[in-house]
């Protein structure tokens, strides 16, 4: 007979502990969402690239004044910026000023255009300036896709020998411009 | 029909595109393969990659312009012969897990298989022990 | 005047509900047996605070009709241009809109409940308004201090902004609504669950008084969630029905977790067994739908859908489910222990298949829940990924799969003891119908595991959903019997429409030109012309196309793809043909450059989706059964209580005539009354 009551203890013992676990859960989502909703909303899909080299690619010129774009133009031992924009992207408009700060400083940036038409490119550039050394015309978006970015506008920094060192998502702001020439000088 | 959640999700993203580009879509992102074979290989495929700019949808049923140049890239890498776990590890390779619906056990997804195989055991657990045991008792009891 | 008005009816009934919660919670302090002098005022608190609510949303809605732009919601999301039917339903097309929504439903209904039922003993009906009463406090308070959908603007704005284009549509009328009553409607049964673990009455009188409840709400769950996927279907263009997405699955939890609920509490009533699970479940139901409110309105999730992404409101949100849904969740820790055993069952008794039952669509929800909150759980940790119909789908069938095969064999089984070994002859056809119909899809073509599987699993429910009538005289079997039957076989007929869809859907996806000829399935698919064509707030090209099958008659389809101007969005309004077999279905898309022969191609989009329509026709046949559950219930209990009425005033009668006869003595007996 004992040994029906111990099972039927152990059995109470285990009721009286499942109970408790619902509750438990419930607390575990509320603190995860507790934390969460203090945090900024993170939208952006961060490129995976980081470290890696840039693809093979060569891309016709998107403005008539600048050259296209190919992969050997980023292997020549002197860092880069390369600034994914298009003509059709708002906040491109408010980044224009912080690119022309940032090749005053000495920055060299390379411009992909992503879906433009040479018209739209010329006219953008005729507004707000022209920062670039070069601009490629990325029509599938397949240099967008290669190298992880996924919007625009985005800044990478590309070490003399062609690797991807920094990922700088949506437009350069004020703040950022001294960062990105820091990122410069330590991709040398 | 997926500008409209395109647009709409766009204006909540706070960095990047508020508009459409006026260059026409990719080739492949709205012409099927002529292949059936490869393009049931395809759609399939596309039904489990995600859409970058949208909020929660597959390239398949976005019309976004990225996600049209994304199924772009997928067909015309079947065409070639790519296999599509190569393309999927492709773009995982540039995007993380993120870009794809399909379940992979790693280091960062574990629980999602792990959670399941324990509440089947939990189940079966509560089964056995609320019908298990009634089968010896219910002679014994006599009803409360 | 008429917002003011609303404005402060709200307050009001904010008030009655502190009233209703504390002399609920008073009347407790009573001695048992004793009447409280505080128990009188929950009730009327209650009734009367349903239609101060009321009152709140007619005035809302008033403001919404007129386009009142002084109102700031109305400036918002509204527009004077827009057609009568879409200001009205656009008053709950919003975040504000639609959470004053939810709280008149939630106070009607406990103002329904106060009214209407006498069944209780006092002092649980006492606990449960005074719960009811907290829970709209929460409630109220959110709406009144986070989300005042009453709030006036300084200077009346020239024009609204206008409402969403995709909600300009006859879905709005109906999904919203429906789905509210049906997610708030569970508030009543997460009342009552409370009302009877603090009062200690979890028996089978409670459950009785709690099954029409569940079984109400539940059936609005189902026509609200039915609705929302077909509406999801035509609207989007995309010609998916469920994608997963965070808030449709916060509307399918709450349904899981009521589904479990309906057949727990079923048993409760008629078993006396299952106790704590319908406690469990009465709280997890309602404790999903507060869920899945906060899901939707906080921007911890990333969807489609997602109303106002506010931290704050989310923050306040959570300390309303830290409340109510810990609060309820550690009183039932607490108490659970002292809930007695239920009457005893062995496995294979109905009671068993029942707690399978229950234990399967506990699983599901806590997979569909896993799922959901996943993407947040890593984002804390600053990673992203994602989780979607590929995880959903073979996770969920797991359990669904085990719990369809109980569910076709478990009505056939008896109540406390059974032996498999009765039924084996029905065991064995189901068995031979499922093996069958995978011989027979798998012979007929390579299709996917799930709709394979979906396929069969729909055939061997169908069948068994109607074997319970075998043997039976159909007039004479009750009506919640005949509930039963058509909820069950309502699933595997929603289960036939999935299969067949995840199966035999057939794409086609060309750049045409007008004249164009494309061929898909039986179905030859002509463009004829493109032209523009315009609306009350919008301009659009339409397509028209003529369909024909197997050279039959062609019949006219106008695909279109709209821009409306404020806001300024486009949308793509799907065309579809509905056969008895199936939709065609067909969207118009951007222009696609110039063809060989130098005129304007456009995208064109057509599906075939053969038998597509009963996944919706199923759910609508499962809301059915359980109106006719509801039906049979109250008949059942009129039928009751006229024989308890009859009997008392048959026991009133006899007492008389004893009283009579007594009075009489001995003495020459009265003539006959």
């Amino acid at each position: 007979m004992s040994a029906a009551t111990d099972t039927s203890e152990a059995k109470a013992g285990l009721n009286k502990a499942w109970v408790w676990i619902p509750l438990l859960l419930f607390i575990g989502f509320a603190t995860l969402a507790a934390f969460m909703l203090t945090q900024p909303k993170n939208e952006f899909v961060t490129s995976k690239m980081v470290g890696k080299p840039l693809p093979e690619f060569d891309l016709r010129p998107a403005a008539q004044d600048r050259p296209g774009v190919s992969i050997a133009n980023f292997r020549d031992g002197k860092p880069k910026l390369l600034n994914v924009w298009a003509s059709w992207c708002l906040p491109c408009i408010a980044e224009a000023p912080q690119l022309e700060e940032l090749r005053d400083s000495g920055a060299e940036i390379i411009g992909i255009a992503i879906r433009d038409r040479p018209a739209d490119v010329a006219g953008f550039l005729a507004r707000h300036g022209n920062p670039y050394t070069r601009i490629g015309a990325d029509d599938l978006s397949e240099v967008q896709l290669e190298i992880g970015s996924s919007g625009v506008p985005e800044t990478f920094v590309i070490d003399g020998q062609g690797v991807i060192r920094h990922q700088h998502i949506g437009d350069i702001r004020a703040e950022h411009v001294p960062m990105l020439l820091e990122k410069l000088q330590e991709a040398k | 029909m997926k500008r409209l959640i395109a647009l709409v999700l766009a204006t909540l993203l706070a960095g990047p595109v508020l508009s459409q580009s006026a260059v026409p879509p990719a080739p492949y992102a709205y012409t099927q393969l002529a292949d059936p074979a490869q393009e049931a290989e395809a759609a399939a495929l596309m039904l489990t990659l995600r859409c970058l700019k949208c909020q929660s949808q597959s390239i398949a049923d976005s019309d976004a312009p990225m996600a049209g140049d994304m199924r772009h890239q997928v067909r015309v890498r079947i065409e070639r012969g790519e296999s599509p776990e190569a393309i999927r590890t492709w773009l995982v390779e540039r995007y993380g897990d993120y870009v794809s619906y399909e379940p992979k056990v790693s280091a960062t997804t574990w629980p999602l298989f792990a959670i399941p195989l324990l509440l089947f055991a939990v189940a079966a657990l509560v089964l056995l022990r609320r019908l298990g045991a009634n089968r010896s008792d219910s002679e014994a009891e006599t009803g409360s | 005047m008429f917002a003011e008005i609303g404005h402060a009816a709200l307050w009001l009934a904010a008030a009655l509900a502190i009233l209703q919660m504390v002399s609920g919670a008073l009347a407790l302090r009573a001695a048992e047996g004793e009447a409280s002098p505080y128990a009188l005022y929950a009730r009327p608190a209650a009734v009367v605070q349903a239609f101060l609510a009321a009152i709140a949303f007619l005035t809302l809605l008033h403001a919404f009709a007129v386009t009142d732009l002084s109102v700031k919601l109305v400036a918002t999301n509204s527009h004077s241009m827009k057609p009568l039917l879409y200001k009205l339903t656009g008053t709950w097309g919003n975040h504000e809109g639609s959470m004053l929504l939810w709280v008149s439903v939630l106070a009607l209904s406990g103002g329904l409940l106060a009214f209407a039922e006498r069944r209780l003993p006092e002092r649980t009906m006492s606990a449960t308004l005074s719960v009811q009463g907290f829970v709209a406090l929460g409630f109220y308070v959110f709406l009144l201090f986070s989300s005042n959908p009453f709030e006036r603007l300084p200077v009346p704005a020239v024009e609204g902004i206008g409402l969403n284009p995709l909600l300009q549509d006859i879905g709005l009328a109906i999904h919203p609504p429906t789905l509210y009553i049906g997610y708030v409607g569970l508030s009543v049964a997460f009342s009552l669950a409370m009302g009877a673990l603090i009062t200690r009455q979890v028996n089978p009188n409670f459950a009785k008084v709690m099954r029409p409840w569940v079984l109400g709400a539940w059936v609005f769950l189902t026509f609200g969630i039915t609705a929302g996927s077909y509406w999801a279907y035509y609207e989007l263009g995309w010609g998916g029905w469920w994608f997963w997405d965070p808030v449709e699955n916060a509307s399918l939890m709450p349904w899981l977790a009521a589904t479990a609920l309906l057949h727990s509490v079923s048993v409760l009533a008629a078993r006396d067994a299952l106790r704590t699970w319908t406690i469990m479940l009465g709280v997890v139901a309602f404790s999903m739908s507060m869920l899945g409110t906060f899901l939707v309105r906080s921007g911890v999730i990333t969807s489609v859908h997602a109303f106002a992404v506010d931290p704050e409101r989310g923050t306040l949100l959570l300390v309303l489910l830290g409340l109510y849904v810990g609060g309820s969740l550690t009183i039932f820790a607490l108490r659970a222990g002292s809930v007695a055993e239920g009457k005893r069952f062995t496995a294979t008794s109905r009671e068993g298949a029942l707690v399978f039952n229950n234990v399967m669509l506990s699983a599901i929800l806590a997979i569909v829940l896993l799922g959901t909150l996943y993407p947040v759980l890593t984002e804390a940790f600053d990673v992203r990924v994602s989780v979607g119909p590929p995880y959903f789908n073979p996770a969920g069938a797991i359990f669904a799969i085990t719990m369809f095969i109980v569910m076709a064999i478990g009505p056939l089984l008896r109540w406390k003891d059974d032996s498999p070994a009765r039924i084996q002859p029905q065991i064995a056809v189901l068995g031979a119908v499922t093996l069958l119909v995978i011989a027979l899809v798998v012979f007929l073509g390579d299709y996917p595991v799930l709709p394979v599987l979906g396929l069969a699993l729909a055939a061997t429910l169908g069948l068994a959903a109607l074997m319970p009538l075998k043997g039976r005289k159909l007039t004479r079997v009750p009506t919640a019997t005949w509930g039963m039957v058509a909820a069950h076989f309502g699933v595997a007929v929603a289960l036939f429409g999935m299969a067949c869809e995840g199966a035999f859907t057939q794409e086609r996806l060309a750049a045409v030109g007008p004249g164009g000829v494309e061929q898909i399935g039986d179905w030859k698919v002509q463009l004829e012309s493109v032209d523009p064509v315009s609306g009350p707030n919008w301009t659009a090209i339409e397509a028209r196309l003529a369909v024909s099958r197997d050279g039959g008659e062609p019949v006219t389809l106008n695909p279109q793809a709209r821009n409306f101007w404020a806001p300024a969005q486009a949308t793509s309004e799907s065309a579809l043909l509905t056969t008895w077999d199936g939709q065609l279905y067909a969207v118009i898309g951007d222009a696609a450059g110039i063809g060989p022969d130098g005129q304007q191609r456009w995208q064109l989009r057509v599906w075939w989706k053969p038998f597509v329509t009963f996944i919706w026709y199923g759910g609508l046949l499962i809301a059915f059964g359980g109106v006719l559950s509801i039906i049979g219930r109250l008949q059942v209990d009129l039928r009751t209580r006229k024989a308890s009425r009859r009997r008392e005033e048959q026991r009133e009668d006899q007492a008389a005539i004893a009283r009579d006869e007594q009075a009489a003595g001995g003495a020459t007996p009265e003539p006959a009354e």
